[in-house]
């Protein structure tokens, strides 16, 4: 078990999103996946930070250094009725500069992303994260999130066979 | 789910004196608290101390203090130290297993583990003592 400092609050102002700070969102995802996604972000950045700004929002947290570094971002947006649920707020995407990190930035974005969720009518967070990510998982149990009353199910599919038993 | 008497006995105590990590308690009086034996418990507190997640404190009233991360320990690490928690790997290998409806149940259970296991490796010691504050509370 490994100890980690913390290095306590770093200053950060939190706001919406901006067309120049794609690159850096780009290269913030890059870091920690390892792999660039810029058409990726260019459409999240179209859906969620243009798009519907009542329903949908995606925040990035800067530094207060001159020039600012964008050092995290968070997006969501409160959707009705998809699988059955009242309107609720879903975290699509969060992230947080490794150097950057144990400095209370990942909670103040997720807070900022609950208000909205919830001056939006939606009375519940939501997400979806991969079994293996023990940050994430253990990031947002800290915040308040538990097992909800869904199961993610999935399945290959399967090439369709002619009557030789050859694929299509 | 249920965990092993053990298992549950290291969860209690970790967090117990996490709860207060400037604080020292002896295996009696963490029983006392949970109605567990003490003699167990005593046990429990041994594995706890090689883990590094407790250490003993000698002389008058000496007991345990919690001596880990509470933010960075998970449920997972202190149920792994007391019972094997890899499923099909840990598991014996059941009658029927080798058969189609066997293999099949198999998968179906290590289904189950492997989200049991996410689960409680997403829960901190420090997460955890959130709860319980919430329940002490309601």
């Amino acid at each position: 078990m490994t100890e980690i400092l913390d290095y306590g609050i770093v200053p950060i102002a939190i706001r919406r999103v901006r067309q120049e700070d794609l690159p850096a969102i780009v290269a913030l995802d890059a870091e920690i996946t390892g792999v660039a996604k810029p058409d990726y972000w260019s459409e999240a950045y179209t859906r969620y930070g243009q798009n519907r700004p009542t329903e949908r929002a995606f925040l990035v947290a800067e530094t207060q250094d001159d020039p600012p570094r964008v050092v995290g971002a968070i997006a969501g947006e409160v959707r009705a009725w998809e699988f059955g649920s009242p309107p609720c707020g879903w975290l699509f995407s969060m992230q947080v500069v490794p150097d950057a990190r144990q400095g209370k930035i990942a909670t103040r974005l997720f807070e900022e992303l609950r208000r909205f969720f919830q001056a939006n009518g939606a009375d519940t967070v939501r997400t979806m994260v991969a079994r293996d990510n023990h940050l994430m998982l253990s990031f947002l149990r800290s915040q308040g999130l538990r097992g909800g009353p869904y199961l993610q199910l999935e399945m290959e599919i399967e090439p369709d066979l002619d009557h030789a038993g050859k694929g299509r | 789910m249920k965990l092993q008497l053990a298992s549950r006995l290291a969860v209690y105590a970790v967090l117990e004196l996490a709860a207060r990590p400037e604080r020292q308690l002896s295996a009696a009086e963490i029983a006392e608290t949970y109605g567990v034996s003490a003699h167990h418990l005593s046990k429990v507190l041994h594995t706890l101390r090689r883990a590094g997640l407790v250490q003993s404190v000698r002389g008058a009233g000496g007991g345990f203090r919690f001596a880990g991360n509470a933010r960075r320990t998970s449920l997972m690490d202190v149920i792994d130290l007391f019972e094997p928690f890899d499923g099909a790997a840990a598991s014996p290998v059941e009658p029927g297993s080798d058969t189609p409806v066997g293999s099949a149940l198999n998968g179906v259970l290590t289904e189950i583990d492997a989200i049991a296991q996410a689960t409680l490796r997403s829960v901190s010691l420090a997460t955890c003592l959130k709860l319980a504050g919430k329940e002490a509370a309601a």
